[in-house]
């Protein structure tokens, strides 16, 4: 079974956001970046499903060279090769999916997996572009994904409970929490990542059709009121959700 | 102008994002001086399809057919972008629901359109609309605009009012042929609890943190979201300790929640889960530690013992609102 995974290279979530010079994006002094922690749960579901079926795990990003990082880190759970879509440009979700689905196309893998979202633009939108883009059936936030026969069956969140979706491959799936627990790499693994290949191609990359007129930090909330300190603060925290907040 | 509006009926009931989602476009409509379209799909939903004019709907187009009788993202997306082309639609609204977030990417190529995803403020500027959507779970803002000629807005559950006014809506048989190749992706079954809103749709959520310190202990939470007809949350030590389910969890890796009431108790208030529900509108937090960062949060703290408070919270609660 051919797998791909397609991975993104985002500031960890401890990030304390701040609007850069440019009024337009984060400023990234100082800021880690790590493997989306939902891509990770899509690494590890191929990884499982190579054990399961044999076959290959490639790992992809679009982005600069910074995303090598993020890739090693695939490869270090245990994917077999990595691919960097080498991009500079300020890019939107159709414009990174329109080079995704550009370098996926001549792969024509059987399984291709995303996590739900990125935690940066939190767009959750590129898994379900790309599907669109390669005419391929797609389910999001999976928490379950069995295949047999290539035909895969899966469970995903929807509000207040879950579907089964039935699709054939080859089929897009975007990975959410509880499908996995992803595993760390080992000693051996962080070792062996060296010697694997990143091969580099040029992203086909679209311009985008979203355009950021201006970020900015939500305005900060005033201090919060301390009701009291024990049981007897109840009734005054009843009376003001009641009467200042009317919220019940 | 045109704006299209996808309506999500779950087993033929429509869902409160979509009127929300309804509402908003008829407003923004207004001031554009376009016309506001619902397109409504499924089985046996038309009777449905009338009441979208109290949310500002002056049309609705309906497509009935058995075989949509559950969700497929293929043949949903395939229907609304038919729609919408047929209509020379220039804007389609869709809720952020999960079914939202599954067909409003699928739409937006169909279309070759730009999607604005997970809006929680539309307004037109010069004849155009600039949207704002949180980025980096809520640590940022961004105006956006979408410069293709036809666009697509996913809006945020329960942050737009779902405003009824007087209105009627004409009802119309939607012109879409699908076939068997446009169901790449069905749904065969749908497991939905009954009784308890789901954090994402509930008016008031209650959640737990490890300061509950047992999963049995949840019963204190679970008492007091049935008085408040509540959801119940959790973050993710407790999650991750196996004390709670997944869907449960609110934070960066779990749900984005804006309830009108939040009401954390023994949770510190990580950065990771004040991503997930600071944009409810009012937050109380029950932690037995003043320094605790939830209540930089919090709108209304007690800086007390959930074991001694979540009880007499639930019984005065019962006694004030007779539930
Ligand atoms: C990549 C990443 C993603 C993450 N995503 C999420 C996420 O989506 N959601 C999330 O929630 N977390 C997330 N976290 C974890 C987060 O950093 C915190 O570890 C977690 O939120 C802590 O959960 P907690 O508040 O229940 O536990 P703790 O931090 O242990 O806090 C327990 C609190 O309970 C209080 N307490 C104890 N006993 C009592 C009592 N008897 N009465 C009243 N109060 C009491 C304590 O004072 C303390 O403040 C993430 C972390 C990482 C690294
Ligand atoms: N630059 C990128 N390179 C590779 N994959 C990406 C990139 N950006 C997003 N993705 C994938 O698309 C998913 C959804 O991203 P988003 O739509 O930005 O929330 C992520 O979880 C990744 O799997």
């Amino acid at each position: 079974m051919k797998i791909v995974v397609c991975v993104n290279h985002v500031p960890d979530t401890e990030t304390r956001v701040k609007v850069g010079a440019d009024g337009l994006s984060i400023d990234r002094t100082g800021v880690n970046f790590m493997l989306a922690p939902y891509d990770e749960i899509a690494v590890e579901e191929a990884l499982r499903m190579r054990e399961k079926f044999a076959g290959d795990v490639t790992v992809m990003s679009l982005g600069n060279e910074k995303h090598k990082e993020t890739l090693r880190k695939a490869l270090a759970m245990g994917a077999d090769k990595a691919i960097l879509l080498k991009d500079d440009g300020v890019r939107d979700s159709h414009g990174v999916a329109a080079g995704l689905a550009a370098a996926l196309k001549p792969l024509a893998p059987d399984v291709i997996l995303f996590g739900k979202q990125s935690i940066d633009y939190d767009d959750a939108q590129v898994g379900t572009l790309v599907a669109e883009m390669l005419s391929l059936p797609s389910v999001g936030v999976a928490v379950k994904i069995d295949i047999q026969d290539r035909k895969a069956v899966c469970v995903r969140e929807i509000e207040g409970g879950h579907e089964i979706v039935e699709l054939k491959l080859p089929a897009v799936f975007l990975a959410q929490k509880g499908l996995n627990d992803p595993r760390y790499p080992s000693l051996k693994g962080i070792m062996a990542a060296k010697n694997k290949p990143i091969e580099e191609q040029i992203a086909l990359a679209a311009a985008p059709l979203v355009e950021t007129v201006a970020m900015r930090t939500p305005p900060a909330k005033a201090a919060g009121r301390i009701v009291g300190t024990d049981k007897s603060a109840v009734s005054e925290l009843i009376r003001l959700l009641h009467e200042e907040a009317k919220v019940i | 102008m045109k704006f299209l509006v996808f309506v999500e009926q779950r087993d033929t009931v429509i869902k409160k994002s979509s009127c929300e989602t309804v509402r908003a476009a008829r407003n923004l409509a207004d001031v554009l001086g376009a016309e506001c379209i619902a397109v409504l799909i499924g089985s046996g939903v038309e009777a449905g399809a009338p009441g979208l004019g109290q949310y500002g709907a002056s049309r609705v187009l309906v497509l009935d057919d058995p075989a949509l009788a559950k969700h497929s993202s293929t043949a949903y997306a395939r229907a609304i972008a038919s729609v919408a082309a047929a209509e020379a639609a220039d804007i389609v609204f869709l809720p952020a629901s999960q079914m939202g977030k599954d067909l409003a990417p699928r739409v937006a190529v169909k279309l070759h359109a730009g999607l604005a995803a997970d809006c929680i403020a539309l307004r037109a500027d010069n004849g155009t609309i600039i949207a704002t959507r949180p980025v980096y779970a809520g640590k940022a803002l961004l105006d956006v605009r979408v410069t293709s000629p036809v666009k697509v807005f996913t809006l945020r559950p329960n942050v737009f009012p779902a405003t009824v006014a007087q209105g009627t809506a004409t009802v119309q048989k939607a012109d879409v042929a699908l076939s068997p190749d446009d169901f790449g992706a069905v749904v065969t079954n749908v497991d939905v609890a009954v009784g308890r809103p789901d954090v994402t749709e509930a008016d008031i959520v209650v959640s737990g943190g490890r300061g509950m310190k047992a999963p049995e202990h949840f019963a204190l939470i679970e008492a007091l979201a049935e008085v408040l007809r509540a959801g119940v949350g959790a973050s993710r030590a407790v999650v991750d300790a196996g004390w709670r389910p997944h869907d449960e969890q609110v934070g960066q890796t779990g749900k984005t929640v804006s309830p009108a009431l939040y009401i954390a108790c023994g949770i510190s208030g990580a950065v990771q889960h004040l991503a997930g529900m600071s944009s409810s509108k009012y937050i109380v937090a029950i932690n037995k530690d003043k320094d605790a960062p939830i209540f930089q949060a919090a709108d209304y703290g007690i800086v007390g013992d959930v074991f001694e408070i979540l009880p007499e919270l639930t019984a005065q609660l019962k006694q004030t609102l007779g539930t």
